[in-house]
Order: C-alpha cells, then structure tokens, then sequence
C-alpha cells in the first residue's frame, strides 16, 4: 500500500511538471488541485479518502491503457476506409466499443466461460471471493462470477430483443408516417402522444400488475413503451428526406411506398437511427434493470444483473460491496453505449468545434 | 395579452385530453385481466358463489363504462375506492405517502435546479478545456447509470463506511425539520445527482448554442468580459430551453422517485404502487398510476407554457 501512495505522488507530481512545461493551464490546475488535496488529506488524517482516490486512479488509467491497447489493435482489423475513423476515436469511445464487445462475448458464450451452472449452489451462502469463486457467492451459496457471466445472456439478451421490437415498430411506423402521412400519420402520431405522456416506469408497473411478468409480457411492454421515441424520431428524419428530388422520381418511376422506406429513405437515415439504436437500448436496459430490481422483472433463478443487486442488497449495510457488482456491471454497460453514441452523433453532426 | 391566454388555454386544454385519454387506458387495460378482478384476486381455488358475491361486492356486474364514469368523478374528488387487500379507503392510504413523496421531489429539486444552472454556465464558459470534457465524461456516467447504483454508492460511502447520513429514511410523527432532512437526504442527494447531470448538459449546450450569435460576437468585441457575455446577453435567450428541461426533469424526479424510494425504505407514494403492484390490489394500483401520470402531464404542460411566456417567438407558431 505505501508503494502504491509514493507511485500516486510521483504520477501527480510529474503530471504537473509535465503540464508545466507543456503551458497547458487548465491541466495544470487540475493536477495541482488533486496533488494539494490528496496531502492535506493525509496531513489531517483522512487517509482512507486518498486510498479511495489511488484506487479510483488504478481503475482510470487500466481502463484507459484497455482503451488505447483496444484501438491499436483494431485498426489492424477494419477495412482499409475506416482505419481513419479508428485513428481518431476518442479513447472513450474506444473504451464504450471494448465494453460492448466483451459483453456481447460474455454473453454468447456464456456455458463456456462460466465455471459453475446459474443456479447451481456450490458453496456457503455469501461466502467471500477466493481462487475458485472469483466473486464471492450469492444469498444462497451460488458463484457470483457464473451468475453475472449468465446475465450478460439474460438481461442484455433481453433488453436486446425488446429494443429490436421497438425499433422494427417504431422506425417502420414512422417512415411509413413520413411517406403517407394524411390519417396513418395523425393516428400514429397521437398514439406516440398518449404513450409518451405516461412515464415509462409506472406504465410498465401498470402493465405487468395486470398480465404477471413473464418474459413476452416484458418484451411487449418495453418495445410498446419506447416504439413512440423511434417513431417520432424515424418520422422527423423521414420527412426531410421524402422532400427530396430523388423520391420524387422514385415515386414517378412508379415505385410502391415500401420500396420508398427500403431503398431510398432507410439508406439516406441509418446514422441517426443507429445513434437512436444503441439510446433506447440504454432506456430499455435500465427499464428492464428497474423492474428486475422491484423484483417484476426476470424470475428466479434466472441469472440476472438487476434482480441479484435486489437479491444481495442486504450486505450493503455490512460494508461489503457484494450487489454493486451486477449494479456496477449495469451501470458500465450503458455508460458505454452511451460514450459510442455520444461520439457517433458528434460525428455525423459535423461539430468539431 | 390576450393572446398568451388563449394559447396558454388551449395547451391547458390538450393536456386535460391527454389525461382524459390516459385515465381511460389505465382503467380498462384492468378490464383486459384474462377473466376478471374478482376471478384474479380469488384465485382458482374459489367457488362460483365466492367469486360472484365478491363480484357484487366491488360493484363488477355492472357495465365497465358506468364504473368508469363512477372511478373518475370520485378520482377527482380524491376518491379512489376501497383497497382489495386491506378493504381501506385508497385515498386515505395515499394521501400521506404523496406528501412525502413530494416532499422528498422538492427537496432534490430545490438543490439540484440552482446547482445544476450553475454549473452549467460555468461549464458554458469553460468550455473545450479539460475541465468541459472531464464534466462531460461525468454527467454522462451519471445520467447513464441506473438510480439504485448510485443509491448503493452513496449508502456505502456517506453512511456504512462514514456513518455521516443514515442508510434508511424511514420517517416517524414527531420528527425536527433539520432531522428530517437528515434523515432524507441521501435519497434527496441521489435523485440531486441524476437530474443535475441531465440539466447540466442541457443548459451547457443552450448556452453555446447561443454563443455563435451576430449579438454575442458584437458584446464581445466591444469588450464585456466572459461572464458577464454570458449572464447579461446569452441567458436571457437561452431559458427557455433551460426553463424546458427544468420541468422536464421534474417530471423525472416523480417517476425516478419510485426507485430511489424502495431502495432507502422511504414512505412514499412510489413503494405504495410497487407494493400493490405486486399483490395485485388494482385500486391503489390504478389511483398511483393516475396520480403519477396527472402529474407527468402538469409538468410537461408547465415545460409548455414556460417555454411560449420566455420566448415570444413561440406565440406565433407558423
């Protein structure tokens, strides 16, 4: 530990010469708050808030070595015309698109990385991390680390077909508003109206109090609660491209409205649908996160993230920090689809600034 | 003025059409239950004679229209009906926990607003240095990341590991206000750091939106500083998508509330329909889901409103 406190000094102090040197001054304010701060922590005997604050930086610099690592890899692996794209992403980004990655892995091939079965019990209940249970065990002696593995399937498998349901109905509906418009479009339109001046959570509690919660009820009621978003969005992006010269001619040369959506309009607005994609999944996700978490969501002893954080919340009160890793695995999934969105829209939206 | 007032008006108008329109789907989608509330409540077990005496009991053999013209005239005069469990009135059972729960929305409100505009147009003004991105990076990972997690964090770090706030804000009569707000402030301080973020971001990107105006180039060159550029010349334009988010956040907060309620055991209107959604006792179910969505669309309404008083251009829609 007093290695670790002289490496966090020596980085500080260094960080700040370095910026010193480089005449960059808002960098240099920001290393000398954090070298000021962490000594007068130590000074008035706070020292557990400095060993908070170097284990916050080990995370900080592994995610951000993971991120760059990432990129220099990737570049090797995409085709020539994006190698450009790669060079340039933002090393939160990279890390979003890593994270992404490993889940989508995790969760594909989840039988083969887990040791232990999602509901198998294999040991004491809560018993602490060792060689064998990486994380620990639950409230009833199943591997922590198997479970969280099968979540990866489970929650963002879930959350995953229902924002797919979502988006079939929500960019279908609204591209077709777009090129009909006239009764389809206002029906649609005040549909969206309704559904969207509910807040989401409560029409989703109102929804499975009636029709229980089983996992098709689940996936209706998120792809229902957030089609309108898409629907308005898809119908916005729509409309601007209908008004083109391109359509019209499409639509002399005697084409039907369908062939309009597929092949004229879909291809002219897949950046901010796509963009639109990865934010409802996050809506979706923390929806679906919620109910497990309420205990309405996937039933026991379905491995997943929301309900294990429900279902080991108890230990909060002993200090341990059993239920923030499903909570924490949550919260890193969707910070970092929404790191990938952030850039792609920053992207195509042309701000450089 | 007469002319703000129609308007204002009409927008009144379409919001009591969409309540109108959302109480009717929240009634009968419990006409929807495969069967019906008295089969549902029962369960298989009961006799035909049980299941059509509890029927006459709750007033089911007659058309669903009728009940629902009964449902929403009491709802209005705070009239909810009889709990299928306990057999009390839903009103009495709610008006407490709605007090609390509002208690607990102004309090975030009245931190999070003030704080969450002023950062905003620090973060305006410093914008493209290391802090605009650090702050980025942070108000992104707190938007993104559920309430229960940043719940949990704060149990373990200002109340397990430092004792300074007590992990559950369950609440008894004869409390001081400076103990209750003690005792609720972590739950406050959760819902404080969810909606800043949002806000934060939104009044930063209404300030800089501005920043490119003919007018602001103008005061800057005939030498305002910084800050005052950004008080005196670019809020005035920029509230009304700040007043906008604001009330939209608002209408978060009641909906987050729910949450952050069951994590921290506090006694509010949120724990109330998580509770009765999982007994199936419709009645509080449909008068939480009502209340809940009425004030959804208020604040909504007021985001409106708000929006055409601060911006004159908004009178005239095209």
């Amino acid at each position: 530990m007093t290695i670790d406190v002289f490496v966090y000094f020596a980085a500080l102090a260094l960080m700040l010469v370095l910026s010193v040197v480089k005449e960059r001054r808002d960098l240099k304010t920001i290393w000398l708050f954090l070298l000021v701060g962490s000594i007068l922590l130590l000074i008035f005997d706070k020292a557990y808030v400095v060993f908070t604050m170097i284990t916050a930086a080990k995370v900080l610099a592994a995610s951000m070595g993971a991120a760059f690592l990432f990129r220099l890899t990737l570049r090797h692996f995409v085709p020539a015309d994006l190698v450009k794209e790669v060079v340039t992403l933002p090393l939160t980004a990279a890390f979003g698109l890593l994270v992404i990655l490993i889940t989508a892995l995790t969760g594909i091939f989840a039988p083969w990385i887990a040791p232990f079965g999602e509901a198998e019990i294999v040991t004491s209940s809560f018993a602490p991390a060792d060689q064998i249970h990486l994380l620990g065990s639950d409230q009833l002696g199943r591997d922590m680390f198997s479970r969280i593995v099968y979540g990866a399937r489970n929650s963002v498998g879930l959350a995953f077909a229902a924002t797919c349901l979502a988006f079939f109905v929500g960019a279908s509906a609204g591209l077709m508003a777009a090129v009909k418009g006239g009764w389809f479009d206002q029906i649609a339109g005040r549909l969206a109206d309704v559904i969207m001046s509910v807040p989401s959570l409560i029409f989703a509690l109102l929804i499975l109090s009636i029709f229980g919660t089983s996992i098709f009820v689940i996936i209706l009621v998120a792809a229902a609660i957030y089609s309108p978003r898409v629907f308005r969005l898809a119908r916005a992006v729509g409309r601007n491209t209908v008004v083109m010269e391109f359509i019209e001619a499409a639509r002399l040369r005697g084409e039907g409205d369908w062939y309009l959506i597929r092949r004229e309009i879909l291809p002219n607005t897949t950046a901010p649908l796509i963009a639109e994609l990865g934010l409802v999944f996050c809506y979706v996700f923390l929806l679906i996160a919620g109910l497990s978490f309420l205990g309405l969501g996937l039933q026991p002893p379905t491995a997943d993230w929301g309900s294990m954080v429900r279902e080991n919340a108890a230990l909060i009160s002993f200090g341990d920090v059993t239920p923030l890793i499903p909570a924490s695995a949550i919260a890193l999934l969707t910070i970092s689809i929404n790191f990938v969105v952030d850039w792609m829209l920053h992207r195509t939206s042309g701000l450089k600034e | 003025m007469g002319d703000i007032t129609f308007l204002i008006l009409k927008r009144l108008g379409f919001g009591l059409m969409t309540l109108l329109i959302v109480s009717i789907v929240i009634f009968f989608a419990v006409e929807l239950l495969p069967g019906d509330i008295a089969e549902t409540v029962l369960g298989q077990a009961a006799t035909a004679e049980t299941v059509e005496a509890f029927r006459n009991k709750i007033g089911l053999n007659r058309p669903a229209f009728v009940r629902y013209f009964e449902w929403l005239s009491g709802a209005v005069t705070g009239d909810f009906g009889v709990s299928l469990v306990t057999d009390n009135p839903v009103g009495n059972a709610i008006a407490e926990r709605l007090s609390n729960t509002l208690f607990l929305a102004t309090y975030a409100a009245v931190i999070a607003v003030p704080v969450a505009i002023f950062l905003g147009i620090l973060v305006a003004l410093l914008r493209n240095t290391i802090f605009d991105r650090l702050t980025n990076i942070a108000t992104l990972a707190s938007i993104s990341s559920p309430e229960f997690f940043v719940a949990y964090i704060l149990i373990i770090y200002l109340s397990v590991k430092t004792g300074f706030f007590p992990p559950i804000a369950n609440l008894s009569g004869n409390m001081s206000f400076p103990e209750l707000l003690t005792r609720t402030f972590l739950p406050a301080l959760t819902l404080v750091l969810v909606t800043t973020a949002h806000m934060m971001r939104m009044t930063r990107a209404a300030i800089i939106n501005l920043l490119a105006e003919p007018y602001i180039e103008m005061a800057r060159m005939k030498g305002v500083s910084r800050w005052k550029v950004i008080v005196r010349h670019t809020l005035p334009n920029a509230w009304a998508p700040i007043i906008t988010v604001v009330a939209l956040n608002m209408a978060y907060l009641i909906t987050g509330v729910v949450l952050v309620e069951v994590v921290f055991v506090y006694p509010g209107i949120g724990q109330l329909l998580v509770d009765a959604v999982s007994k199936r006792d419709f009645p509080i179910v449909q008068a939480c889901c009502l209340i809940f969505a009425a004030t959804f669309i208020l604040l909504n309404l007021a985001a409106d409103v708000g929006a055409i008083l601060s911006n004159p251009r908004l009178r005239n829609p095209k």
